[in-house]
């Protein structure tokens, strides 16, 4: 899932300083689960902001609301009626939700109040780690299940490099080596010839070098 | 048992029930102070609710902090059921400190009432 976290409350009070009465659109997809953007999450942060506001002096409303994905232009549609007198849109998704209520909204306010961070699982309740760097073509397949790209600091594809040492990279010893953990896998697995193969330069055109990317699946296309 | 007569009391079917919205929303109907009264650490039926009582509790009260009402105004305390005099000096405590924090700035008028969530009756 995409990892998101809140940003500080006194920078998204500051993007919405002139307004008086605000919709915070949370999503009920991953950052639900990441506990960044869903129901409980955007009525606290409307409640935080009413209260900020009030002892200012300067009341402010709040209308809040779920989407159930913010990054479907469907679910987006669904809020029409609410964001007719709203000064400003407060949405509580990951970039993708931000930008798909911006589009749709033009004359409106959108601001973000999340920071996304990265495509992810959690570890254990409350801590949630990267996981996959989006290169747009897997490798996984032949690095023994860890990705090289977003695990190894250096997203080299022939690790280890010389920074490795006792299993842990060199930019802290509070994170693994991603070559050494797939070394020792494909050790375990026997098959350390696979990481003998030659192998061509990875085509990072598949990834953002490219620019932006667009995913077609022609046979579900509607009309 | 004699405990400060501006107490409001909710009751809550375990301290870990307890949600960061249920304590923002004391402070805007206008409590000046909270209070979640837990059950004694380890003693807790369901095992660690009161645990997570107190860290949400410390969640709201760093919140209550950077948005400006002051997280002192709100405290965790782990008492149980049979320690009635406990909950009176508790109750008494947190007036003091309300007292000296002064009414909340969310207060229109002020009615001086303080609220209490926690599982002690
Ligand atoms: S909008 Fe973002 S956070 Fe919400 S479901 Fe889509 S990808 Fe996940
Ligand atoms: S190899 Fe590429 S697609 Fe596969 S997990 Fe790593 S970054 Fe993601």
């Amino acid at each position: 899932m995409i990892i998101a976290q809140q940003k500080p409350i006194k920078d998204i009070a500051e993007m919405i300083a002139d307004c008086k009465k605000v919709l915070l659109v949370g999503c009920a997809g991953c950052v639900t689960v990441c506990l960044a953007g869903g129901e409980k999450e955007t009525e606290i942060l409307a409640a935080a902001l009413r209260i900020m506001r009030r002892l200012q002096d300067n009341p402010l409303e709040t209308v809040t609301y779920v989407a159930t994905r913010q990054c479907d232009p469907e679910y987006i549609a669904t809020m029409d009626n609410l964001v007719k007198d709203v000064d400003a849109i407060i949405s509580l998704a990951c970039g993708v939700g931000v930008q798909y209520i911006a589009e749709r909204y033009h004359d409106k306010w959108v601001v973000p109040a999340l920071d996304t961070k990265f495509i992810g699982g959690s570890k254990v309740h409350g801590v949630w780690e990267e996981k996959c760097g989006l290169c747009g073509d897997c490798v996984l397949h032949r690095t023994g299940g860890i990705c090289p790209i977003i695990r190894c600091s250096k997203s080299i594809l022939n690790g280890p490099c010389g920074g490795s040492q006792y299993g842990k990279c060199e930019i802290s010893k509070d994170v693994d080596c991603a070559w050494q953990l797939i070394y020792d896998r494909m050790k375990a697995l026997g098959r350390l010839d696979k990481l003998m193969e030659i192998q061509p330069p990875k085509d990072w055109s598949k990834s953002r070098d490219g620019g932006p990317r667009k995913a077609i699946r022609e046979d579900v296309m509607i009309g | 048992m004699q405990y400060v007569p501006n107490i409001r009391i909710v009751e809550m079917p375990c301290s870990g029930t307890i949600d960061h919205r249920v304590l923002l929303q004391a402070f805007e109907d206008g409590a000046d102070g909270v209070f979640v009264a837990g059950c004694m650490e380890g003693d807790c039926h369901f095992q660690k609710g009161n645990y997570r009582a107190r860290k949400r509790v410390n969640a709201v009260k760093k919140l209550l902090d950077e948005i400006g009402l002051g997280g002192e105004r709100l405290e965790m305390y782990n008492l149980s059921a049979a320690m009635g005099p406990r909950f009176a000096e508790i109750a008494n405590e947190m007036t003091e400190r309300v007292r000296r924090l002064g009414p909340s700035p969310l207060k229109k008028q002020s009615a001086g009432t303080m609220e209490k969530e926690g599982d002690v009756a």
